[in-house]
């Protein structure tokens, strides 16, 4: 209730089922003005269905969609103002490249010499200006991308949605049209809502990312947050990779949990919420281990052995074992060569060490 | 080489039977009925001394004794009654008169006492050059009469095309009419089938096969059926006029049948189903996204249907269209049992000539005017979806 003052479009309490099926449960998010919120999570989690309430193609089940203080859950689709990039672009056949970025601002009866100035514009935005008279079947992918956010932008909307848009793009591809999103968000002040499930399309673009599971958001945070402060389980395995290892808390004490593990060892660990007794997961993101021959004072120290190791360009990609839970490792670099067999201490600072609510 | 021949050879033994049927059933009447309406033989094989003499002669000097021996020579020979009718029958329309000349000369020249010596001691009207013209023109094995009577064109004693005088055509009136229908017919069926078509698209599972077996199972009913079971619903004391009576919608029967409005019910009927399926099957190829996509840039739903939906599914109205006109003006039994006298369609007069008076050559002239508007209109159609854009 905190965030009520800032807020710009507000989903309070929705519920939607399909059916019997129930695809968002009960959900509230916040999202302010001018700000990039990613909805991140795997398919079927409920963020696009959130994202279609919110443009107006489903409606509730139950719940409220605010935006700028009015409910819309009555407002029809064309009345919203919103402009959506859907993931397989949805442009117009029939019409050329132009007359598909002005059909938005014909519908708003804007005259015609502005019309001619905002989509030339637009195209330029885009960096598409020389393809204006083509049809959309004689563009690439990405062009037509381009166009169909050029054609979402061009009537200003108060609100950009994006379907994954980038889903259907190659890789390098996909990595540019990244970083012009981001960049045409920062420059036009637009508020967006994306959705992907791209953990690394999330964390690159967005000022806030909302993880979904099952219909809920299991957490809500920006990128390093979410990253680095997994609240869940689920989070921190979705997001990155993690090593998780099972422990019982010995004893809490200012925000810090010293757990033990079934070898025997003890870590310790970050803990927002840790009861002694209670049996936790503990995550450590494998780029935050680090080997070394003997045990690192002032940290935490698992005595290991190679099992593998892979090189991987960036990085060298080490498999451990230890009596209790296999560890992977990534080490930059590093040119040294870690033979399976090879007898070693992983270690970790205790803040790259968090307790998992189970 | 000699794999890829055989495999040529396969392949031509397998298309074979479908060839054979094709020529057989289908070109070779095509053609020969085409050939019917410029053909005109009636004349030449039962005067084959006359044509050869007649060839030499100026058309417009008195006919030489030779000529007239000739003639008469030829009509004794006659011993076909049925194909004499057709020869007067033919000479009579090109040259009213012939049918008594002809009766009177051939009553003369077959006496059995013996042939009299000219033809004129016969009648006097063999002293003419009109009526040997018109010999000498009907002994040409070719003729365009058919086909310019078709459209209600002719031509005068000095052989100039000019038009037939209004008692005589009655084919363009009946062409237009024909095409009237169909054009009637075919708005009807695009004002039902795509609105059907589009619901049928949008639905999905039992139901779109419901809306779809609704459409296909006219298709699978005989078109003699259909329009016999129209003729019942569509009667004084049908179904429909005792509905209507019911509901007190109409005070008094509405007049359904033996006029246009039953034609046009019963066609429009028959003729859904090929507009509805090539409809849903473009329709069917738009993505769904579509008209999402609009009502988010700010289209209204009817905005958004006229400048997306509609244009998008043209393509398949207009070959909707072309398919339901081309079927329509071809249309036989339906005018004929649920049409009265004034809806009578182009094929009902060709059936006339065909079946009722034995004149191959108008069944086939009018036969080939259809072929020709038909072709036509098709060209139009390839010329206008060839052009449409976005889809290169």
């Amino acid at each position: 209730m905190e965030h009520l003052v800032a807020e710009f479009i507000r989903f309070d309490q929705i519920t939607k089922f399909y059916g019997a099926l129930c695809v968002v449960e009960n959900l509230t998010l916040g999202i302010e003005k001018g700000e990039f919120v990613s909805l991140l999570g795997p398919s079927g989690s409920g963020k696009t269905t959130l994202l279609m309430m919110l443009a107006g193609f489903e409606a509730p089940t139950s719940g409220e969609i605010v935006v700028n203080g009015l409910a819309i859950n009555g407002v029809p689709t064309h009345k919203r103002d919103m402009g959506v990039v859907f993931q397989s672009y949805a442009l117009f056949p029939h019409m050329s490249v132009g007359e598909n970025i002005a059909f938005p601002l014909q519908m708003r009866g804007t005259a015609r010499a502005e019309i001619e100035q905002r989509v030339a514009r637009a195209l330029d935005m885009v960096q598409l200006s020389a393809l204006r008279d083509r049809w959309p079947s004689q563009l690439s992918g990405g062009q037509q991308q381009r166009v169909a956010l050029a054609r979402a932008l061009v009537f200003e909307p108060r609100v950009v949605l994006l379907d994954e848009p980038l889903g259907a793009l190659d890789k390098q591809l996909r990595e540019q049209m990244q970083l012009d999103i981001r960049d045409l968000h920062r420059r036009l002040g637009l508020t967006i809502v994306f959705v992907t499930h791209d953990q690394s399309e999330a964390l690159t673009m967005s000022d806030r990312v909302a993880v979904f599971n099952k219909g809920k958001i299991e957490q809500i945070g920006t990128p390093r947050q979410v990253y680095d402060q997994p609240a869940t389980r689920f989070v921190a395995e979705f997001i990155g990779e993690t090593n998780l290892v099972e422990g019982v808390v010995e004893r809490v004490s200012g925000g810090e949990a010293l757990v033990k593990l079934p070898s025997g060892a003890t870590l310790c660990a970050v803990a927002d919420s840790a009861v002694a007794g209670q049996t936790v997961h503990l995550s450590i993101r494998p780029e935050r281990i680090d080997l070394s021959d003997s045990r690192r004072p002032g940290g935490n120290s698992l005595e290991t052995e190679v099992t593998d190791s892979v090189y991987q360009g960036d990085h060298l990609r080490v498999q451990l074992k230890n009596p209790a839970h296999p560890l992977i490792a990534k080490l930059g670099r590093r040119s040294q060569e870690y033979p399976p067999g090879t007898k070693i201490y992983a270690s970790f600072a205790a803040d790259d060490c968090r307790v998992i609510a189970p | 080489m000699t794999r890829l021949r055989s495999r040529t050879a396969r392949s031509l033994l397998l298309l074979a039977p479908l060839f054979v049927f094709l020529v057989w059933f289908f070109v070779w009447p095509l053609v020969g009925m085409m050939s019917q309406s410029v053909s005109d033989s009636a004349v030449l094989n039962l005067l084959p001394r006359s044509a050869g003499i007649l060839t030499n002669w100026d058309r417009r000097s008195a006919p030489s004794a030779e000529m007239q021996q000739a003639l008469i020579a030829d009509l004794r020979a006659v011993q076909d009654t049925q194909a004499l009718g057709d020869m007067v029958r033919r000479l009579n329309s090109a040259r009213s008169g012939f049918r008594t000349l002809m009766t009177r000369t051939v009553s003369a020249v077959s006496d059995p006492a013996g042939p009299p010596a000219d033809l004129v001691s016969i009648d006097k009207r063999w002293e003419k050059p009109e009526f040997w013209i018109a010999i000498a023109d009907a002994l040409s094995p070719y003729t365009d009469r058919n086909l310019l009577a078709a459209i209600d064109f002719g031509r005068n004693a000095e052989g100039a095309i000019e038009k037939l005088p209004p008692d005589q055509s009655v084919n363009l009136v009946i062409m237009a009419r024909t095409f009237w229908i169909a054009a009637l017919v075919t708005v009807a069926c695009a004002a039902i089938g795509f609105p059907y078509a589009l619901i049928a698209a949008s639905a999905t599972g039992w139901k779109r096969d419901l809306l779809l077996g609704a459409v296909l199972l006219p298709l699978w009913t005989s078109l003699l059926v259909r329009t016999a079971a129209w003729f019942i619903l569509l009667q004084e004391k049908g179904l429909i006029n005792d509905l209507l009576l019911a509901l007190h919608v109409t005070s008094a029967p509405l007049a359904l049948i033996f006029n246009r409005t039953g034609v046009i019910i019963a066609m429009t009927h028959v003729l859904l189903p090929f507009m509805v399926l090539p409809v849903y099957s473009v329709l069917i190829t738009i993505p769904k996204n579509l008209m999402p996509a609009a009502a988010s840039l700010g289209a209204p739903p009817w905005r958004a249907f006229v400048r997306v939906l509609l244009p998008l599914s043209l393509r398949g109205i207009a070959s909707g269209s072309l398919l339901v006109f081309i079927s329509a003006i071809g249309y036989y039994i339906t005018p004929a049992l649920i049409g009265g006298p004034g809806d009578q369609m182009i094929s009902s007069i060709i059936a006339f000539y065909a079946t009722g008076t034995a004149n191959w050559g108008m069944a086939g002239a009018l036969g080939v005017v259809l072929l020709v508007a038909t072709l036509l209109l098709y060209s139009v159609y390839a010329r206008i979806s060839s052009e449409e854009p976005g889809r290169a």
